[in-house]
């Protein structure tokens, strides 16, 4: 689209465009009220004074006679400034008065006219234009009073053109301020659009420019901006996540493949069938990696958000504690409960027990204590302080150092104490997502001695 | 048994084929949906394998179409799709149990085994007998020669579910979805733990033991040699 066009079509320009035909509305209308009161009010007031001294002149005429009115209207003549006046007998014959000869606009019994008269100058002689009021009177006099109006006619003729060219500058100024804000405006959405259009091209470092002033564009730009930061943020994660599972399904791979590799080469069917049982159990805990980390992404992507209800905390605890109870204490140990009479949450129950399970097998695999070997686990329920939930899994183990408390979360992560122990590393980055689906935490904290996890849920309400 | 495999990905539908039929099954297999429900249609079926993704129709929609007709043989659904949620609405279409792949063969068979066997079973027992082991499912109870067996409520659950499939194998994630009603497999197997307390309440004090581990598959309730 050429430049010109697109600024026509610009919102921006659209808007001056509205908005100056108001205000040229709104100029016209405040010049016509001054052009109105100014000149149109005076030759108002001209006709009402020449009307009221016709009025008077007559009066005088009808008291004193001819006479008197044929010496009022001389002495006028003279003495009044811009007046014209002038008295006919009944063939128009002029009898008094400063005009040369009766106008011969004046028919009729009484009237307002316009006309022009000889006007004399220290040069010469001039037509000016006069208004007068005339009145036929008794006995065939015709009176004819007026005013030279020149002056006036001129003055109006100037407030008429200043008040045009007024209106005339409005219209141009606000057009071509119109044209520079909206330019200016479009310039900036131009490059807010060039920079996208960069970023999509790959340059994922571009940002969108930003003023600094503050207004609502540079806001806009800071909100892309920082939505630019959070996908930056999650590719990132995304990129760290692919080489973590592709160096950490190598290991196992590598197992695979050699083994088989082994027993075909021994030839011996009692090596084939124990390394075919070998692969067997080593494509189950791939199986088992994958499945947890379509758990993690499932969780992630949110979609399972539909699957949260009201669901009691306490039996889905009791419920883990019956399961893996025996479990600890096979181990020498035992799993206490400590549980309040409900805890309402908005949870998907299976989701939430795989990470409870999760929680309490770790426990039992990494929280023995030093001193006996035996894992003292403590399953309880606390009310949160806001009005959530919170699910507290503590052991007397080892615990986890200050350092690697948020490392753990992480997909893979596992910490040199438990790689003697068969895992994949995933199951405290489930809980993590699990907890954040529910719009909850995951804390790890200190049993002091021992761990202490705690699953926080928000209100149930909402 | 007879059962109707229909898969349309050749080798799996071999492997399955040849593995069913190697555990004394006699199978037919169809390789599209409207094949599927042609077979099926003829009702000689004791189960029917069926995978979800199906050319010609959609494997649920076979269901759905069986169980309109009052077809009501049982019916494992075979998925890629693994998530609780695909489960549910499988179940909800008309299938009677839900393997996702990659699967097992002994969990399969298993799973077959019991549905097929479910049909054949009276559903309103109020006792379950297996040797000298009964329960009574109205009280609660358990008996074996005659003497009282004391459970908790969930052993008793683990229990009644062997019992009812008595003679079949059940895998530990069949106990896990019907004893536990949980769909996801913990890392630890936990299932052995609560199994070998039951055993020790059923088995230990007498000669014969009715629970036993069926290597590389599962657990099975029966009495006397196989």
């Amino acid at each position: 689209m050429p430049v010109n066009l697109k600024l026509l079509t610009s919102s921006t320009f659209r808007l001056g465009a509205v908005y100056l035909t108001v205000f040229a509305i709104s100029v016209a209308a405040i010049l016509g009220y001054i052009y109105w009161n100014t000149a149109i009010l005076l030759e108002q007031q001209i006709e009402d004074t020449l009307e009221a001294e016709v009025q008077g002149l007559a009066e005088q005429y009808r008291q004193r006679g001819p006479a008197g009115l044929l010496d009022i209207v001389n002495l006028r003549s003279r003495e009044s400034e811009g007046g014209v006046y002038i008295l006919t007998n009944s063939i128009g014959r002029r009898v008094a008065g400063n005009l040369p000869a009766l106008p011969a606009e004046a028919v009729g019994e009484r009237g307002v006219i316009d006309f022009q008269y000889p006007y004399e100058t220290a040069t010469g002689t001039v037509q000016h234009t006069a208004r007068a009021f005339y009145i036929q009177l008794d006995g065939g006099l015709r009176l004819v009073v007026g005013r030279d109006v020149e002056e006036r006619r001129r003055f109006n003729d100037i407030i008429r053109t200043s008040l045009l060219w007024a209106l005339g500058l409005t219209l141009v100024l606000g057009m071509g301020g119109g044209l520079l804000t909206s330019r200016n405006f479009l310039r900036r959405i131009d490059r807010i659009n060039d920079a996208s259009r960069t970023i999509m091209a790959g340059d994922l470092a571009q940002r969108m420019p930003v003023s600094g002033s503050g207004d609502e564009i540079d806001r806009l730009s800071s909100s892309l901006n920082d939505m630019l930061d959070q996908i930056n943020r999650l590719m990132a994660g995304m990129k760290e996540v692919s080489s973590n599972v592709a160096h950490d399904l190598r290991t196992p791979l590598t197992r695979l493949r050699a083994r088989a590799e082994d027993a075909l080469r021994s030839g011996n069917p009692d090596d084939h069938r124990t390394a075919l049982e070998a692969n067997i159990a080593e494509a189950d805990s791939l199986l088992a990696t994958f499945n947890a980390l379509l758990s993690i992404a499932r969780a992630e992507a949110g979609q399972a958000r539909e699957g949260l209800h009201p669901t009691d905390l306490v039996p889905l605890a009791e419920d883990v504690a019956e399961l893996y109870g025996p479990i600890a204490e096979d181990a020498g140990g035992q799993l206490g409960l400590s549980l309040p009479a409900s805890a309402v949450v908005r949870a998907d129950r299976q989701l939430v027990a795989q990470a409870l399970t999760n929680l309490v097998d770790n426990a039992i695999k990494y929280g023995r204590n030093a001193q006996s070997g035996a894992p003292v686990i403590q399953l309880s329920i606390e009310i949160q302080p806001g009005g959530g939930h919170a699910i507290v899994v503590s052991d007397t183990g080892p615990g986890i150092g200050v350092a690697d408390r948020e490392r753990v979360k992480d997909r893979f992560v596992r910490l040199d104490a438990s790689r003697s122990q068969p895992g994949s590393g995933l199951g405290l980055a489930l809980v993590d997502s699990v907890m954040k689906l529910h719009g909850g935490k995951l804390l790890i904290e200190d049993a002091a001695p021992g761990l202490m996890v705690k699953l926080v849920f928000p209100p149930a309400t909402g | 048994m007879r059962v109707l495999v229909v898969e349309d990905d050749k080798e799996a539908a071999g492997w399955l084929v040849k593995g069913l039929k190697e555990e004394g099954h006699v199978v037919d297999h169809a390789a599209n949906g409207p094949d599927g429900l042609a077979m099926a249609m003829e009702k000689v079926h004791e189960v029917i394998i069926m995978d979800r993704m199906l050319p010609g129709m959609d494997g649920l929609t076979v269901i759905s179409e069986l169980r309109r007709d009052s077809i009501n043989t049982p019916v494992l659904i075979l998925s890629a799709l693994g998530e609780v949620d695909d489960k549910v609405m499988g179940l909800r279409a008309g299938g009677d149990d839900y393997l996702a792949k990659p699967y097992a063969f002994n969990e399969l068979l298993a799973r077959v085994e019991t549905l097929g066997r479910r049909k054949s079973a009276e559903p309103h027992k109020t006792r379950l007998q297996v040797g000298d082991l009964e329960i009574d499912l109205l009280a609660r109870t358990a008996k074996r020669a005659g003497e009282d067996i004391l459970l908790q409520p969930r052993e008793f659950k683990l229990l009644e579910y062997l019992m009812r499939n008595a003679g079949s194998v059940v895998t530990r994630t069949m106990l896990l979805e019907n004893v536990w009603n949980y769909h996801f497999d913990p890392q630890t197997n936990v299932i052995d733990v609560h199994i070998s307390r039951l055993r020790a309440k059923i088995d230990k004090e007498f000669d014969e033991p009715l629970l036993h581990t069926v290597r590389g598959a599962g657990y099975t309730i029966r009495a006397g040699q196989p």
